[in-house]
């Protein structure tokens, strides 16, 4: 070999190992901040009151790394992010609403892997975080998102009606959810229903959460990464039960009464079912505590976990979850410097505590949930509590991103209304579908 | 020019020449200089064209040329927006064949294609023949007909959607009068002629045209079928409707691509109940080629569904413009 050739080689592996690195699971070292003043893009699907409650807490950023500068853009939705990606002006930081694009981030290199950060500033992510949460911001090994604020879904109930029921306690199971609902179902002369007691309708304000499989400890994907839509049973007696639940109401009937309160739009209104004590037990997220509140509403109520299948009672206690997530997409310039604000955002105690206290959402590290504010009020406690249960979850995040979840659902909506007649054949046609379309370009 | 003996000129014997040219004697400077001197005329003259035309040009292949070849080229290739397209030959247009949603979507837009189209221009010829014959307030009237057209479509679906709900005014007035009332956006059957309502009632455009159409039809053509005793329905089989007949024409062209691209109001009237809801009924082409780019970063599949989906425009489109011959009657007679 040429004896120039081997010192050039020996420099060309270097150039390309050093192009290469952080791009993997982590232990390469990171970029290190250089402390000079800098200012970072910092992206959010925020708007209005929200994003000012949130830059009050970005700007506490300043307290731990004072060379940093924030300009907070709020409006920003995943397409926004992606196009950004794509042009190569992606923002330093970017904060989306879910977690359903974050396998997808990481399987592309999108988002770049906070694991090197993570290991270097010796982070115990475990000990922070619950590991539902974890799970769903990262993808075979990869951190690329860390989950910043939460959603978490139980039962609110009232406790008026419940009395007058007989009913002393809160379902734990969905055969309990069932026989309360038939109880505080109440009807009009003319035969519409007054009250109901519980909507099991999939389309019914957030009753979707109740197909993500939590309650009925179903999983989405076998171990082989194949849809388990039709190989776990569990999804087949979720839904019969769901529609033998529906038929005893009568499917147009719920149909009905849904419309004549205001439909979907009257989630967000004072108007809304269980607020107007239209409805005696729901299925709804920690954010209906502070909307019941704000809204006056002349209920008595409390909140509990939401039962689970009979078949998992022990799981009770645990709920859907998910939320906000962060991270820095690829192309950032100062990745270290923005790793300084994912890590204040998301890890920071301070942070998630005034965070979930000001948008009243669930903080999503342990010594967060201990806030006194928001554990004070026992009806949001329920709630944290929810979210920190180990069996607590959200849909198993893939590249596929939503559209396992689209389309199971445009099924579900189809079962339920009584347009499929073997309920088998159709799990294994979605499940099918679902297959193909992580194959698909 | 050389001339070539024709083979039936030819006489036995004969042998076929071929005339030399005499020597052409080389230009002198001067003519070389005039070419050479007009072609530079010419080539600025073309440069100065192409200058004031570049803006177009520039736009023509930025933002049109290169997107539609790109998008071809997508089409064959595994391209989820983040990564470099691989190619996968027609694995894609394959696929659409097996995918149930792609079937279904393509059944209701052929549904909002087929129905919404004719009774659009039906009722948008109807509207216009109730304006012409109107005589006082004219102004107001077209106006009253045209706001509609104004309203955003997102505005104006979500209204619908408001209206026809069961505690709304229409289910309303059906339950007076003793009529069942449907759950319009909730049930699968009612649902399309949900949105078909809400395309009736923003006809205005195609009214307008309609309404030009009518009034540029010459007063002696229906003097002359009054002559001939023409009654009402004759005066409008055999003198309006040729007559406006290239308007006719061109809305339902313009209608049928538009219904091939129908999305807006599905996604409005579907989106709080799910992708196509209820029960897929209102998933229509466009919808479902968004959900794969833009939703689940599917460019490649999307891609070729925009290809099918403008092969299947143009060969709608060409089988009007063919069967237009039968029935379109232009009055200079361009055809």
């Amino acid at each position: 070999m040429n004896r120039r050739a081997v010192p050039m080689l020996a420099g060309l592996t270097l150039i390309i190992a050093a192009c290469t690195a952080g791009g993997g699971s982590g232990g390469s070292a990171p970029s290190q901040s250089s402390h000079k003043p800098v200012t970072l893009t910092v992206w959010s699907f925020f708007t209005g009151r929200e994003l000012r409650q949130f830059n009050t807490v970005l700007d506490g950023v300043k307290k731990s790394a004072p060379w940093i500068t924030i300009n907070s853009v709020g409006g920003k939705q995943p397409s926004d992010i992606l196009r950004a990606i794509n042009s190569g002006t992606a923002p330093d930081v970017a904060i989306e609403p879910g977690p359903d694009d974050s396998a997808k981030y990481c399987a592309t290199g999108a988002w770049i892997s906070l694991n090197p950060y993570i290991t270097a500033d010796h982070v115990n992510l475990s000990s922070l975080s619950p590991p539902a949460a974890l799970r769903y911001t990262s993808y075979k090994g990869d951190q690329c998102s860390l989950p910043m604020l939460s959603d978490a879904y139980g039962l609110y109930y009232n406790t008026d009606m419940f009395k007058a029921a007989g009913i002393s306690s809160p379902p734990k199971t969905f055969s309990q959810l069932e026989a309360d609902a038939k109880k505080l179902t109440k009807k009009n002369p003319n035969g519409t229903f007054k009250v109901v007691g519980f909507d099991p309708l999939q389309s019914f304000y957030e009753s979707y959460a109740l197909d993500y499989g939590i309650y009925s400890g179903a999983s989405w994907y076998t171990s082989s990464g194949k849809s388990a839509l039709a190989s776990d049973p569990r999804w087949a007696q979720l839904l019969q039960w769901q529609k033998s639940f529906i038929d005893w109401y009568g499917y147009n009937n719920l149909l009905k009464w849904f419309q004549n309160i205001g439909g979907a739009n009257s989630e967000w209104t004072a108007s809304q079912a269980f607020e107007t004590g239209k409805l005696a037990m729901a299925l709804d997220g920690e954010w209906r505590v502070a909307f019941i509140a704000n809204d006056h509403a002349k209920i008595h109520y409390a909140t509990a976990p939401f039962p689970v299948a009979d078949n998992v009672a022990g799981n009770y206690g645990a709920g859907q979850i998910g939320g906000t997530i962060i991270g820095i997409p690829k192309g950032a310039p100062d990745t270290a410097d923005a790793w300084a604000v994912v890590k204040y955002m998301a890890l920071g105690t301070q942070a998630e505590e005034r965070l979930g206290e000001m948008l009243k959402n669930v903080p999503t590290t342990f010594p967060a949930l201990k806030d006194p504010t928001l554990s004070g009020n026992p009806n949001f406690k329920t709630f944290l509590n929810i979210f920190a249960n180990p069996h607590s979850g959200y849909k198993q995040i893939t590249p596929l991103g939503s559209a396992d979840g689209d389309l199971f659902s445009a099924f579900i909506d189809k079962y339920l209304a009584g347009s499929v007649s073997n309920l088998r054949a159709g799990l294994q046609n979605i499940a099918s579908q679902i297959d193909k379309q992580a194959q698909l370009g | 020019m050389f001339a070539r003996a024709r083979t039936s000129d030819k006489l036995p014997g004969d042998t076929v020449s071929f005339g030399k040219p005499a020597p052409e004697t080389p230009p002198s400077r001067s003519v070389a200089a005039r070419r050479a001197s007009r072609r530079r005329r010419r080539l600025r003259q073309y440069g100065v064209v192409a200058l004031f035309m570049s803006p177009w040009l520039i736009g023509m292949v930025v933002f049109t040329l290169y997107p539609t070849f790109a998008s071809l080229y997508f089409s064959f290739t595994h391209y989820d927006l983040l990564t470099a397209p691989q190619w996968v030959g027609l694995s894609n247009y394959q696929f659409m064949l097996h995918d149930p949603n792609f079937w279904q979507s393509l059944r209701n837009t052929l549904w909002m294609v087929v129905f919404a189209t004719p009774l659009q221009v039906a009722f948008a010829i109807g509207c216009a023949m109730v304006l012409v014959r109107v005589k006082q307030g004219v102004g107001i009237y077209r106006t009253i007909f045209f706001v509609p057209t104004m309203v955003p479509a997102v505005a104006a679906t979500l209204g619908f959607v408001f209206i026809l709900n069961p505690a709304g005014p229409i289910d309303r007035v059906l339950s007076l009068l003793h009529i069942p009332q449907p759950l319009w956006f909730e049930q699968p059957a009612w649902s399309k002629p949900g949105l078909l309502l809400l395309g009736l009632w923003g006809v205005g455009n195609t009214m307008i045209i309609f309404l030009a159409a009518l009034l540029d039809v010459p007063k002696e053509l229906y003097e002359a079928a009054d002559i001939e005793g023409a009654g009402p329905w004759q005066r409008f089989r055999n003198v309006t409707l040729p007559m406006i007949s290239p308007v006719i024409f061109f809305s339902l062209v313009i209608g049928v691509i538009y219904g091939f691209q129908y999305f807006t109001e599905g996604y409005v009237a579907s989106v709080s109940g799910g992708l196509g809801s209820p029960q897929g009924s209102l998933l229509f082409y466009g919808i479902w080629l968004y959900q794969q780019g833009f939703q689940y970063f599917h460019m490649g599949y999307a891609a070729a569904m925009a290809w099918v989906l403008f092969i299947i425009i143009m060969a709608a489109t060409l089988v009007l413009v063919r069967s237009s011959r039968r029935w379109v009657h232009y009055q200079g007679g361009f055809l």
